[in-house]
């Protein structure tokens, strides 16, 4: 403390970084290194990396939560190794996404990461995490890409784009009886891989197709509406986020459009209803790799979750949670088994298989989710009810 | 303009004031100031040392890939922007577009066509540069903030040009972008500073600042060449330099191209070191954060530049344990430091007399001139 | 493509000159600021943003719904009165806390634009993680979602062929042409509005007139907080939901709106408005909406080029000819 505060000091009268910083090299040098790391025989650390606090953490602190509530749910069966989880904040930027995960493999000795949540920072921390040996499970990275990278210390428990557009696909030129669909995407990542390949699904099945995107910093979706009403397409289906389909539903619904609208995972949320408005949300179908009943009715298990997350945090079960509690379940049944060691922990998950409280877990040798199920979900009152499975729900 | 103007800084500089030692620098003889350069250079490298990570990184980031993937990146780009904005006093909101072309020329030239890292950093010093021409070409007619707007509007029009071009993966942007070569597995204590993988960043922080350096060494020889006195000249009063002879849109069109090509070998860098980049990289909050570093360290001194990216990079990474708060925290700061520090944390001498004088080449906000009328009189009083 | 321009012709008219409406009572207080300053106020859509959470509160607290007609325009106005205090409020504390410092101690524009920056970050933040949890009941994270509320119904008042206008529409649309009216009438009818266009003309002998700058840029800063508050009414009676980060993309393109007018401008900020709202409807309905900033932009550096100071040329004195 003697040595740093004298160092301030002097920083504040020199009052140039670089000089400063000689100096404080030169000190520290002397020092030694004093190294991290925090795991010992009775505590491992688990990370969760993601948007913690920037313009899409709203899409990251459900699953973070969720995991946050696995962990303490496990923890408090005052199990042998306890769990630490510590979060890492990129906020979606992969530059920052890259320095914490060699922060988190270096100084926290990590054993294994929920995250990153978004494809992006995936793709620049997977290397990572592939050269330090540490397994991944992501809650929420569904490019297709990330697969076809031949990793094998990365998972995810939700399902690729690849999967779910051929359900949907599937769904919407079959019992929705579809002729014409209109994509719509929000240029990104994830949106524009979904919406994309839902286009190319139902134009092999003969469909005619159509497709725009939108801006999902912006709000205004006059332009895109304007194409959707010129086109006159039975279905619109967006690839994106509940709060952008929303407003391109609501929008849509008060020009005047009569057709069937449709999104994927990344809309199956509570908010797409008070977003679109409840009254022009009916009949609003989505589709997604999980089954998950909101109501928790049939589903003890989701229902038990849903109970516990509200108890803990406040409030409802949100998008990606149970993917953030299913993630950190699969990593406390590795630990439950007795790996403690990133390696074991990485050979476990690859056998590994439970029922989580959003779908069956297990992972095929790419580390993508086995189960190839799409469910299709509709918007019934204020509630998303499930239809059943893409290949026979049917339009109620 | 106005003849009642004083020196903020006297007034209120108190003990930050740097003056001791510029004086002291002024009058040094060749071999300290080379031993300074020497010393400084020592200090860099040896920055990335974890001693200095946990009170710089507490909170378990890797400080050295801290310094390599946002502070030495931010240096270098702050000292590109301060070519533009510092020096010949044009306002560029849309640098983010040159960092972009070299981000994305390696990500098409490695990946598509198989070049070395070391061909396509010349190939995007080149495309930026040209890319600055080409913007510059059309606008820099333009003055003060209309030139602002439009190269605000730049940056944007590249980063959605790349998020809507399938060339380049559209949002999925390019991935698998080959690491520099490895030059020597030559090892010094415990680092081997020319082999480029992906566990240890150091290297990458090293080859920054060597980029670093030779940035400056450029910067400096210009700045005290004929170039350098025209961009003073054509950012003190454009009007006067182009009648006294100055060819000011040759000049402000260089200030572009060389701004922009520092931009852009920074951003071949970034591709290099991160192997995948994103239109997302390139928002417009980049160019703020840069421009905020510039100004924040003293437009127009390179030094001040490089604190204020050190600052701009540094500070949201220190205050992490602020979660939530730490961008609340960040942008208070950003306004603090302004009204206490107007003219910069290390402002060069020559802008200082410059702002005291006349706004220098910014200008000042256009009513400050009761403000400064009782400010200089209750000056007088004192 | 030609041929969806043709086909969206009138609906994309019609979006934009409702868009084109909220870019220029957006871009009123840019001008203004800019006219007095020489200050790109980024704050001001946060501003602006801060009014869009005042006109939701507003319409959350009357608990009224499926509202249409003249109950509409009267919650509409209620909402323009409430929101443009608000934003009014804090644009003035802006200044007092971010600019005038700054203007005191004689600094640059540049080092004001950074103070600007930097106060568009800190009101962002200070929405999403302490006011909106804080006045909206959410959870700590729900301050970064979008929260709607739906108090209107939308239905078409005028059809004329294939030109179908919304209440919606039009009263976003005369809202808009009705306060820069005013606001065209404040600035060259009333004494404070003298000072304002002396001020910006030429500050220094407009204090020796016996101008009150400190009064005069207030006041600027007020009215333009106003223009945005009522900015924010309408463009929540438009979308009927708002977040944190709904003033950036906003208020670039607003900014873009009045320097396209002629920056400094308050017709020109009207015309830049329109103009720009066009502009991006057709360009999207031609080239397809994910380059709708691309043709903006890419239209305006090409206005620029031949019209350096923007459609009607700078200042605001000049705009009386």
């Amino acid at each position: 403390m003697e040595r740093l505060g004298t160092l301030r000091r002097n920083m504040m009268r020199v009052a140039g970084a670089v000089a400063m910083s000689a100096v404080l090299a030169l000190g520290a040098v002397a020092c030694g290194d004093d190294g991290g790391g925090s795991g010992d025989g009775d505590s491992i650390t688990i990370g969760f990396m993601g948007d913690l606090t920037g313009e899409n953490s709203g899409l990251v602190i459900p699953p973070k939560q969720g995991a946050e509530l696995a962990i303490e749910q496990y923890n408090a069966t005052n199990p042998e190794v306890k769990i630490n989880l510590k979060t890492y904040d990129s906020q979606g930027k992969p530059e920052q996404a890259t320095t914490l995960a060699l922060g988190a493999v270096k100084n926290d000795k990590i054993v294994g990461l929920i995250g990153p949540a978004f494809s992006g920072e995936s793709q620049s921390v997977g290397p990572i995490l592939e050269e330090a040996k540490i397994p991944s499970v992501s809650p929420s990275a569904t490019s297709i890409t990330l697969a076809e990278k031949g990793w094998k210390y990365w998972h995810r428990v939700v399902a690729d784009d690849a999967v779910q557009s051929t359900g949907a696909a599937t769904f919407l030129s079959g019992s929705a009886g579809a002729k014409k669909v209109f994509t719509v995407h929000d240029n990104q990542d994830y949106g524009k891989g979904l919406a994309d390949a839902i286009g190319a699904a139902v134009k092999a099945k003969g469909v005619t197709t159509q497709t725009d995107a939108v801006d999902d910093n912006a709000t205004d979706y006059s332009s895109t509406v304007n194409k959707i009403m010129d086109f006159k397409p039975d279905a619109v289906y967006f690839g994106g986020y509940y709060a952008v389909a929303g407003r391109l539903f609501k929008q849509l619904a008060e020009a005047g459009y009569e057709g069937k609208m449709m999104s994927g995972d990344g809309s199956l949320a509570k908010e797409l209803i008070t977003g679109t408005g409840q009254e022009n949300a009916q009949g609003a179908l989505l589709s997604c790799g999980c089954l998950i009943d909101t109501a928790g009715e049939t589903n003890a298990n989701a229902k038990k979750f849903a109970d516990d997350y509200k108890a803990k945090f406040g409030s409802e079960v949100a998008i990606y949670s149970t993917e953030g509690y299913d993630a950190a379940t699969a990593f406390i049944e590795a630990v439950k088994a007795g790996n403690t060691k990133p390696e074991e922990i990485n050979e476990f998950l690859k056998t590994v298989s439970f029922d989580g409280v959003g779908k069956p877990i297990k992972f095929d040798q790419n580390g993508e989710l086995a189960a190839q199920d799409i469910f299709i979900y509709e918007v019934q009152g204020n509630v998303i009810k499930l239809l059943g499975n893409a290949n026979e729900a049917k339009v109620s | 303009m106005n003849m009642t103007k004083k020196l903020p800084s006297k007034s209120n500089g108190g003990g930050l004031s740097l003056d001791p030692l510029r004086d002291w620098w002024a009058g040094a003889a060749g071999w300290q100031r080379w031993g300074v350069y020497v010393l400084l250079i020592i200090g860099a490298l040896l920055l990335p040392h974890q001693a200095i990570g946990s009170f710089m990184a507490p909170s378990g980031a890797d400080w050295a890939s801290m310094l390599s993937d946002q502070i030495a990146i931010y240096v270098l780009l702050a000292i590109g922007l301060n070519v533009v904005v510092g020096m010949a006093g044009l306002l560029d909101l849309g640098y983010v577009a040159f960092y972009a072309v070299g981000g994305y020329t390696i990500a098409i030239f490695a990946v598509k066509y198989d070049w070395s890292f070391w061909e396509t950093l010349v190939l995007a010093i080149v495309f930026a540069a040209a890319s600055g021409v080409i913007l510059g070409a059309p606008t820099l007619r333009l003055r003060g903030d209309y030139l602002a707007i439009v190269t605000l509007g730049f940056g944007e029009i590249v980063k959605r040009t790349a998020n809507n071009s399938d060339y380049v993966n559209g949002p999925r942007g390019v991935q698998g972008i080959p690491h520099p070569p490895t030059l020597s597995e030559w090892e010094i204590f415990g680092v081997q500073p020319f082999s480029y993988g992906i566990l240890d960043s150091r290297p990458y922080y090293y080859m920054l600042v060597f980029f670093i350096v030779l940035a400056i060494i450029f910067v400096r020889r210009l700045e005290k060449s004929r170039v350098g006195r025209a961009w003073t000249s054509i950012r003190e009063d454009e009007d006067a330099a182009e009648l006294m002879g100055v060819p000011t849109f040759r000049f402000k069109l260089a200030a572009f191209a060389i701004g922009a090509a520092i931009g852009g070998s920074g951003g071949v860098v970034f591709a290099a070191k991160q192997t995948s980049i994103l239109p997302t990289n390139f928002e417009f909050m980049v160019s703020a954060l840069v421009l905020a570093a510039v100004v924040l360290g003293g437009s127009g001194s390179i030094p001040g530049a490089m604190l204020g990216a050190f600052v701009v990079a540094w500070l949201p990474e220190r205050f992490r344990f602020l979660e939530d708060y730490r961008m609340l925290i960040f942008g208070a700061a950003l306004v603090v430091m302004m009204i206490f520090r107007p003219e910069g944390l290390w402002p060069s001498r020559q802008r200082k007399a410059e702002l005291a004088e006349g706004g220098g080449g910014m200008g000042h906000m256009g009513a400050e001139v009761g403000e400064q009328q009782t400010g200089a009189a209750a000056e007088v009083t004192k | 493509m030609l041929d969806d321009f043709i086909n969206q012709f009138w609906p994309s008219t019609i979006d934009g000159l409702s868009l084109g409406a909220i870019y220029a009572l957006l871009a009123l207080g840019y001008t203004m600021v800019y006219g007095v300053l020489r200050l790109i106020n980024f704050a001001h859509a946060d501003i602006f943003m801060a009014g869009t959470f005042a006109a939701l509160w507003t319409v959350r607290g009357l608990g009224v719904s499926d509202l249409n007609g003249i109950a509409l325009i009267g919650v509409v106005a209620l909402c323009g009165v409430v929101a443009g205090a608000v934003a009014g409020g804090g644009a003035m504390l802006l200044e007092v806390v971010a600019y005038r410092p700054l203007r005191k101690r004689g600094a640059s524009r540049l080092a004001a634009l950074i103070s600007a920056i930097g106060a568009s970050i800190f009101i962002q933040q200070l929405f999403a993680t302490v006011l909106v949890p804080w006045i909206f009941g959410t959870s700590k994270e729900g301050g970064k979602l979008p929260v709607s509320e739906h108090f209107r119904e939308m239905t078409t008042v005028i059809s004329i062929g294939p030109i179908e206008i919304t209440n919606v529409a039009l009263i976003i649309f005369f809202g808009a042409v009705l306060m820069m009216v005013a606001l065209d009438q404040f600035v060259n009818r009333t004494r404070l509005g003298r000072g304002i266009r002396s001020t910006a003309q030429d500050p220094e002998t407009a204090v020796l007139m016996g101008v009150n700058i400190d009064r005069v840029v207030s006041v600027t800063f007020v009215v333009g907080g106003v223009m945005a508050g009522v900015a924010a009414a309408l463009y929540f009676l438009r979308f009927e939901q708002t977040e944190y980060f709904v003033g950036f993309l906003l208020g670039i393109k607003a900014f873009t709106a009045a320097v396209l007018g002629g920056i400094g401008n308050i017709r020109g900020a009207l015309v830049g408005g329109f103009v720009l709202g066009l502009l991006e409807m057709y360009g999207s309905s031609i080239f397809g909406s994910e380059w709708r900033d691309v043709v903006a932009f890419t239209l305006l550096i090409l206005i620029l080029m031949f019209r350096p100071t923007g459609i009607l040329g700078e200042s605001l004195q000049r705009a009386r000819a």
